[in-house]
């Protein structure tokens, strides 16, 4: 044992040791290219896809209009009331995440997760510009000079054009893209469409360009949940050490057969990581399980002459098995099981929850507020008057015209602020604008005999489908003169 | 008492941290030196100079009767001038329309109609409410807005009118006057013969058994301007005897007490108070109140 070092000189801070990954092929880095070229394929091109509403809505196919408080995708569209969609959705996107990592382990690091797509991508820039993994290092070690600038100077504006033209699409999705790129253009958008282009384009430029796998390591919570739950039956990258172990050069082992391990202390699987760690010594919250590493170690495998799988995807349970002799359990196997056949159940439930709602929701709406200063009116004839503010929601991108009528409350009859007391009735017909909310004062009279009680508004689509909403109300009427 | 001072322990090095001590010790307690980054005192010696600059450029310092002006010749007064500016100039579209417009044209306008009764609506709030209440809903001897009873008419225009001139207003020639002689305390009517017109009145909305004593007496006393029948009438402000809705009190002794000696209301004129575009959205809002009526539409010239 070497002697515990001296606490009291320890640095707080430890400089960051930058990682120069190995360029590597193999089957998870084409993986990691299709998911990153999916991703931002439909990142990009969503915006601009059209879904036509009819004359009176966007006719952008996914648009989260804040200004109307509308959220438009496709063919579904919510309203503000309507928000525990986008809540539902939220909740199914983290079950998911809970069901993918205890199948699969980190997979969305690896594979999905921003950060990880940007890094990768200006990870390959560096690569272009600068060379691979050696020349790099050299380059990062050479004292400053014109050539050295000059190209830090082209990476860092390819870094910026990646950041910009990733960063200023999220706009697009906030108004109607061909319009608002044409604005962008001519300097007349919103300044609001700027700042967020800027503040996008800044953000990935320092997160993916500079801070990379620090973000991972450091600022994200994600890998600290994610490997609570993780469990020795997840899928996760593994190395096998009673494999590998001990380690020792293709040539040492030769020279004595059947007393080394595997691994021939390469450490190309240590060069290709892009968060820098060594796998070699076990899971650790610095891995984004992109397997990159297993990659590396099977060409090495292969080049040797040793089966590959040296490092692999495997869970901890079916690494014992392993080594206990046992063949291996298949990955599908594995991943079912009680713990993801749960967490599929509720991410599922979730979801039929949702499309339930989603295919019985009502598009016509009504909400009333009485009016409680004063809380009844007595007319010259003896009779009561109650007055209510009703909102009549048409959430059709059509007009549509909408009755109203008084459910209960017998003798009663009902009159607005755009008609008068003579034509009072017990039900009227309002056309309610297309996508639109309106607000309709009503005044109910009733005989003086009347006793104070619930009644109901009814609202009802004048249309095919007939779609009904109720809001129960009160009616108040004069307190009996106390003797 | 174990407190220590002075040279003694002054500059004195802190065992454990290796720091320098304050040179105070309070029962073995002592405080660590650690002075404040540079940083902070920067940012500090910022503020000050900051400060001084405000002070120098706004208002700062209460002197005797008012206060230092500042350079900038900010005030807070001035804001709100500025702001209110504003917001009139943002309506200066919709009260030159307003001002332009007959109020009776009013209701063929919507959008209009709709601006007016919103600032009806805060008008109301701050000129209205002291009588008739925030929900316009008045209280004894002061009018329920909200009903269908109007003593001088419920049309748009003659809202605007009753605004205009008040009610009982010296010095306006326009103004609403109703006069209701003082039966009891001038001695125009003896009390028993008030009790009788009293129970008459009341009879006429099936509050009271009718007399004939009461319906003689109404007839020659009251039937000028309340009508034979106690159907009032709107021309001299006279109420309606027979409906629901009582402005004094529905009791009989209110009624005695009204006709005894009766309580009439006033209304300030408000024409000169608040400018001809505010009373007319005043008059909208009151109308938009639920009891408001129809224009009546003029009627035809006899045929020769």
């Amino acid at each position: 044992m070497s002697t515990p070092p001296d606490i009291t000189q320890a640095s707080l801070y430890a400089k960051r040791e930058p990682v120069f990954n190995h360029r590597i092929d193999g089957r998870f880095r084409r993986i990691k290219w299709a998911i990153m070229a999916l991703c931002l394929a439909v990142y990009w091109v969503t915006p601009w896809l059209r879904w036509n509403r009819g004359p009176y809505a966007p006719d952008q196919a996914v648009l989260v209009d804040l200004g109307h408080r509308r959220f438009y995708m496709f063919g579904i569209e919510i309203w503000p009331h309507e928000f525990y969609f986008v809540a539902g959705l939220l909740i199914m996107a983290g079950i998911g995440l809970f069901l993918v990592t205890s199948a699969v382990g980190r997979a969305w690091c690896g594979y999905a997760c921003p950060q990880t797509v940007w890094t990768d991508l200006f990870q390959h820039v560096d690569r272009l510009i600068d060379g691979d993994r050696n020349a790099r290092f050299k380059l990062y070690k050479a004292p400053w000079g014109p050539a050295k600038i000059a190209r830090r100077l082209v990476k860092w504006s390819i870094y910026l054009a990646i950041s910009f033209a990733t960063g200023g699409a999220w706009i697009y999705y906030f108004a109607d893209a061909p319009t608002l790129q044409r604005a962008f253009w001519s300097g007349t958008a919103d300044p609001v469409a700027y700042a967020t282009v800027a503040t996008l384009t800044a953000t990935t430029f320092v997160l993916g360009g500079f801070m990379r796998e620090q973000v991972c390591i450091y600022m994200c919570p994600w890998p600290r949940i994610q490997t609570a739950m993780t469990d020795e039956k997840s899928l996760t990258v593994t190395y096998k050490d009673f494999r590998g172990e001990p380690r020792a050069s293709v040539k040492k082992a030769q020279k004595a057969p059947g007393a080394f391990g595997d691994c021939i202390d390469c450490n190309q699987c240590v060069a290709v990581c892009p968060t820098g760690i060594d796998i070699r010594q076990g899971p650790q919250v610095g891995c984004i399980t992109c397997a990159l590493c297993i990659d590396a170690c099977d060409r090495v495998m292969k080049d040797v002459g040793r089966p590959r799988g040296l490092i692999d995807y495997a869970t901890l349970e079916d690494s014992e098995r392993e080594k206990a002799g046992q063949p291996p359990t298949r990955h599908l196997r594995l991943i079912w099981r009680p713990r993801t056949i749960a967490y599929f159940g509720v991410w599922a439930g979730s979801g039929l929850a949702l499309l339930f709602l989603l295919g019985t929701r009502v598009h016509t709406g009504l909400t009333v507020a009485k009016d409680r200063n004063p809380p009844y009116i007595l007319m010259s004839d003896g009779s009561v008057r109650n007055a209510y503010t009703l909102r009549v929601r048409n959430m059709q991108g059509r007009p549509r015209a909408m009755e109203i009528a008084i459910e209960g409350l017998p003798g009663a009859a009902m009159w607005t602020d755009d008609t008068a007391r003579a034509d009072a009735a017990r039900s009227l017909v309002r056309t309610v604008p297309a996508d639109a909310t309106q607000a309709l004062r009503v005044y109910v009279v009733a005989p003086a005999s009347t006793a104070k009680q619930d009644f109901a508004f009814r609202v009802q689509a004048q249309d095919e489908a007939r779609e009904t909403a109720l809001s129960e109300v009160t009616f108040d009427k004069p307190q009996e003169a106390r003797p | 008492m174990a407190e220590k001072h002075g040279a003694d322990i002054k500059g004195r090095l802190d065992k454990a941290t290796q720091t320098e001590t304050v040179g105070h010790e309070w029962d073995g307690i002592e405080e660590l030196n650690t002075p404040l980054p540079r940083w902070w005192l920067w940012t500090f010696y910022a503020c000050i100079v900051f400060a001084l600059g405000y002070c120098v450029v706004y208002p700062a310092w209460p002197m005797l009767s008012s206060a230092t002006q500042g350079t900038l010749g900010w005030t807070s007064r001035g804001e709100l001038d500025k702001d209110m500016k504003a917001a009139a100039a943002a309506r200066a579209k919709t009260v030159a329309a307003l001002a332009d417009m007959p109020i009776d044209e009013l209701p063929k306008h919507p959008e209009l109609m709709r601006a007016a009764v919103a600032g009806g609506a805060a008008a109301f709030r701050i000129n209205c409410v002291q009588c008739h209440g925030a929900g316009a809903a008045g209280s004894k001897g002061f009018p329920n807005l909200n009903d269908d009873d109007w003593l001088w008419g419920g049309d748009l225009a003659t809202i605007e009118t009753t605004l205009l001139h008040g009610i009982r207003q010296p010095g306006d020639e326009a103004t609403r006057m109703s006069v209701m002689p003082n039966f009891g305390s001038d001695g125009l009517l003896a009390p028993a013969q008030i009790d009788a017109v009293a129970d008459h009145v009341l009879s006429l909305s099936g509050k009271a058994r009718r007399n004939a004593e009461g319906a003689k007496l109404f007839a020659d006393n009251c039937a000028v301007c309340h009508g034979p029948a106690g159907k009032g009438s709107r021309q001299f402000g006279a109420p309606d005897l027979t409906d629901a809705i009582w402005l004094d009190g529905g009791s009989k002794a209110e009624v005695v007490a009204q006709i005894g000696k009766p309580h009439m209301g006033v209304m300030p004129a408000w024409n000169g108070r608040l400018d001809p575009v505010t009373i007319k959205m005043l008059a909208a809002y009151v109308h938009s109140l639920g009891g408001g009526e129809q224009t009546p539409t003029p009627e035809p010239a006899p045929q020769p």
